[in-house]
């Protein structure tokens, strides 16, 4: 494709970041360690940050980056005529688009500098907005390998990671297919929402023909911290979320928890992760109406400073041991904090970076809310599926009285390319 | 069935003459150059499901197919080259008649197509022709015989729509609710074939295909869907006849209207985009047909439309862009055959009297996302076809 700029546009010569970036006047350099490199830095935090993210690596941006502000995330089901060549095309013409736009540049020829008697490559929506640290990550559904009725597709079915192995069914699933799974994923996360839907929007049309979008779901405001850079957000129920996640700077924990080693299987995940999906529906109205002792109990830690219950401050280690006066447990034996804790979980730890969502209210006028629950790790069978067991059904987590999980995904998401190269290159050898 | 319509469809200028004869009368009239001798008729017997053709090879030059209608349905008959590009068709064949087509052919490989119901792809019987081949055209050539086979396709469409507007405003007269209903869809089949066309024409759109909703205090409900609404939700033909009555008169002006059309690639091009629109906007989402359930019969009609433009500019195309050719060629037929799954079956369920398609209220939600996914994937391409062969 001939590539049009938004560098050399209408912007007297300045890209957009670049733009931005001295407009906002806070630029600074120096990337966050860990981090995927960056050009430009700046806080990160707050719409239009002008700084992009670096594409190319060896690993996938969007993991380890700082979480974003917001998220536009696609589940993709390719057409049932779908060849193996038509699948490798579209992940090499992916693959090219995301990193334009991730860039913060247009797609193709543009979106005003192609023929004019031509629909433009690139949908617009995202001209003069910054590159707002935009990262585009790809994963690989169970079904990409092994369809529903068990056919290998693609002929790849014997490349697939056991680490990929279906979730089983967890006590209180409310699972819709509709809204689950899914052959191949995107995720888009920018701290500009328009500049994330113009990704998936362009993705998603240049996939015309050979994939369309089963499912999508916005997210609009960030629930983990995935740096130490971050302070930690609250959810939609008000607490903190994420003060225990796995932090980019620990290189150590990424390595043992999140990315795929050498010989865990198949080399082509080398380098990736395992992302795991789950869109949990608040029940907002009951838990508005919850006392606050009884919602800091159910969660473990307080509402105000986000501290485990018995200590001060948010980072204090959380004593599960701890009585009170009474004699009963400071920290309830179903509380969240408990359940969901690497000790209670033979160590397994997640990196989340799941985002809040409000898409408006149900048929009852109750507010469709809650959280879509995303996390990172190397083996979801020792990591996500244990940690689920512990918390899933009537008798465990005391939060299950108030969400209820709807939609389930689980994708294998490749290392990062180089330039040159594409998305999945080394599992369609 | 006593409505005809004939086509003249053009294709490689100047080498064709395909002619429709009358069809029981056996009178022909011959315009063109006639060419070869006389060559034996080549029988053709198009049946419910076979497409029997008397021979699969041919010498090049005229040739003239004798068709039987086998089929318990009316049906069509087309002559295909390369790229579905038609090369002579004689539709709306009734069951147990006979009708001649013929057709000069140059060296090459063509498909006989018979469509039992007039829709889909139909049953193909290739066929092979050796000889003269056609000299190649330049593009300016091959956009203008582009044109003027289109334009006969609107003509023949408009005036096919003349024929069974005119019909299903009798079957009304008659106070016949049933045959009204069943007269319904072939008139709609033809009007979504060249839908662009009349709205080119400002008002004349609205008064032939307006909805309940586009109706104001000044501007009065009519047109087919009024009819619809009162022969397929108020099951009466009460009120009915003067708006058949002005209805036959909105597509006679129509049929006046067309011959002064200036048909150019770029509009042929835009016109085909937006019947894809079409589809995509109200016939997908079954909006267009509210009491009939018969969207899938506009959707065929639209798509009809939409590639007849295609196949005529694909010469054309073909020397400019022969990947978006290949694209076309594959998403249009995907597109086809899965419209082809969806034909209802007298006594089946969701089947509709006169309607080749089952109801809308038929489909599944996956039915339907797995047809809006097809739209989807033309569009993109379709788009594409103004800005080639203007040279954009």
């Amino acid at each position: 494709m001939t590539g049009h700029d938004r560098r050399a546009g209408s912007a007297g010569g300045i890209s957009r970041r670049r733009l931005f970036g001295l407009a906002g006047g806070a630029a600074v350099v120096g990337a966050a360690a860990g981090a995927t490199a960056t050009t430009l830095t700046r806080p990160a935090s707050g719409a239009g940050s002008a700084q992009s993210i670096d594409f190319f690596g060896p690993h996938q941006a969007g993991i380890a980056t700082p979480a974003q502000d917001r998220l536009h995330f696609a589940a993709f089901d390719l057409r049932p005529a779908a060849t193996r060549q038509e699948l490798t095309a579209l992940l090499a013409a992916w693959t090219e688009a995301a990193a334009r736009m991730t860039a913060g540049d247009e797609v193709g020829a543009g979106a005003v500098s192609g023929s004019p008697s031509a629909p433009p490559d690139d949908t617009g929506e995202a001209l003069d907005l910054a590159a707002a640290r935009l990262t585009v990550t790809i994963g690989f559904g169970t079904s990409l390998f092994t369809d529903s009725r068990g056919n290998d597709r693609f002929g790849i079915a014997a490349a697939r990671p056991p680490q990929l192995a279906d979730l089983p069914g967890f006590p209180g699933d409310a699972l819709v297919p509709a809204i689950s799974g899914g052959d191949l994923c995107i995720q888009a996360c920018a701290d500009d929402p328009q500049v994330a839907v113009h990704a998936v929007r362009n993705l998603a049309r240049i996939a015309h023909g050979t994939a369309s979008v089963r499912w999508s779901q916005l997210g609009f405001g960030r629930t983990s911290s995935t740096s130490t850079s971050q302070s930690t957000p609250r959810n939609m129920m008000g607490f903190k979320d994420g003060t225990a996640n796995i932090k980019a700077e620990d290189g150590a924990a990424m390595d043992a928890d999140v990315w795929v080693q050498p010989g865990d299987g198949p080399d082509w995940m080398t380098g990736g992760s395992y992302l795991v999906t789950r869109r949990i529906r608040m029940l907002i109205e009951p838990w508005d109406s919850t006392s606050l002792t009884e919602q800091e109990r159910v969660i473990g830690r307080t509402k105000d400073t986000g501290a485990p219950l018995g200590r001060s401050a948010e980072f204090d280690p959380i004593d599960f041991g701890a009585a009170g006066s009474d004699g009963a447990p400071v920290i309830d034996m179903k509380a969240h904090v408990r359940l969901a804790h690497a000790s209670h979980n033979g160590g397994a730890l997640l990196l989340r970076r799941g985002y809040s969502f409000v898409d408006g209210t149900d048929d009852l006028g109750r507010l469709d809310a809650g959280l879509f629950f995303m996390a990172y790790q190397r083996d979801p069978r020792r990591q996500f599926v244990v940690i689920q067991r512990s918390l899933a059904g009537k008798f465990n987590d005391a939060l299950n009285e108030y969400i209820q999980h709807v939609g389930s995904g689980l994708f294998a998401c490749p290392p990062g390319v180089g330039p040159g190269s594409s998305w999945g290159r080394g599992l369609f050898v | 069935m006593t409505t005809r319509s004939t086509r003249l469809a053009a294709v490689t200028v100047p080498a064709v003459v395909a002619l429709l004869l009358a069809g029981c009368s056996g009178q022909s009239s011959a315009t063109g150059t006639a060419q070869a001798g006389a060559t034996e008729p080549i029988a053709v017997r198009a049946g419910d499901t076979a497409c029997e053709v008397a021979t699969t090879s041919l010498a090049a030059g005229r040739h003239t197919f004798e068709v039987e209608n086998t089929a318990s349905q009316v049906t069509e008959v087309y002559v295909y080259a390369t790229g579905d590009r038609i090369v002579g068709e004689v539709e709306n064949v009734g069951p147990a008649t006979r009708r001649s087509l013929i057709v000069d052919l140059t060296a090459g490989d063509y498909q006989v197509a018979c469509k039992p119901g007039m829709v889909g792809n139909g049953i193909r019987t290739p066929l092979s022709v050796t000889g003269g081949a056609a000299p190649s055209q330049t593009t300016d050539q091959n956009l203008r015989a582009a044109v003027d086979s289109y334009r006969s396709y609107v003509r023949s469409e408009t005036r096919a729509l003349v024929d069974t507007t005119a019909a299903f405003a009798t079957a009304i007269g008659t106070g016949n609710v049933d045959q009204a209903r069943q007269a319904y869809p072939t008139a709609r089949l033809h009007y979504e074939r060249i839908e662009p066309i009349a709205e080119s024409f400002g008002d004349l759109d609205p008064l032939i295909d307006m909805r309940a909703d586009d109706a104001t205090d000044g501007t009065p409900f009519v047109g087919f869907h009024a009819l619809e609404q009162l022969l397929f939700e108020r099951n009466t033909v009460v009120g009915a006849q003067q708006l058949a009555a002005d209805l036959t008169a909105n597509v006679g002006k129509l049929d006046t209207l067309v011959a002064t059309v200036e048909f150019t690639p770029l509009m042929m091009g835009n016109g085909a985009k937006s019947l894809l629109d079409e589809v995509a906007k109200s016939k997908v989402t079954g909006e267009e047909e509210r009491y009939s359930r018969i969207d899938l019969v506009d959707f065929a009609g639209n798509v009809d439309g939409a590639k007849y433009v295609y196949t005529a500019l694909r010469p054309a195309v073909l020397a400019k862009d022969p990947q978006l050719v290949t694209t076309l060629d594959q998403r249009f037929s995907v597109l086809v055959e899965l419209l082809g799954t969806h034909m209802g079956k007298a006594g089946a369920p969701g089947f509709v009297p006169g309607s080749p398609y089952v109801s809308y209220d038929a489909l599944t939600p996956d039915d339907v996302k797995a047809l809006a996914v097809e739209v989807d994937a033309i569009s993109e391409p379709l788009g594409r076809l103004s800005g080639v062969v203007t040279g954009g």
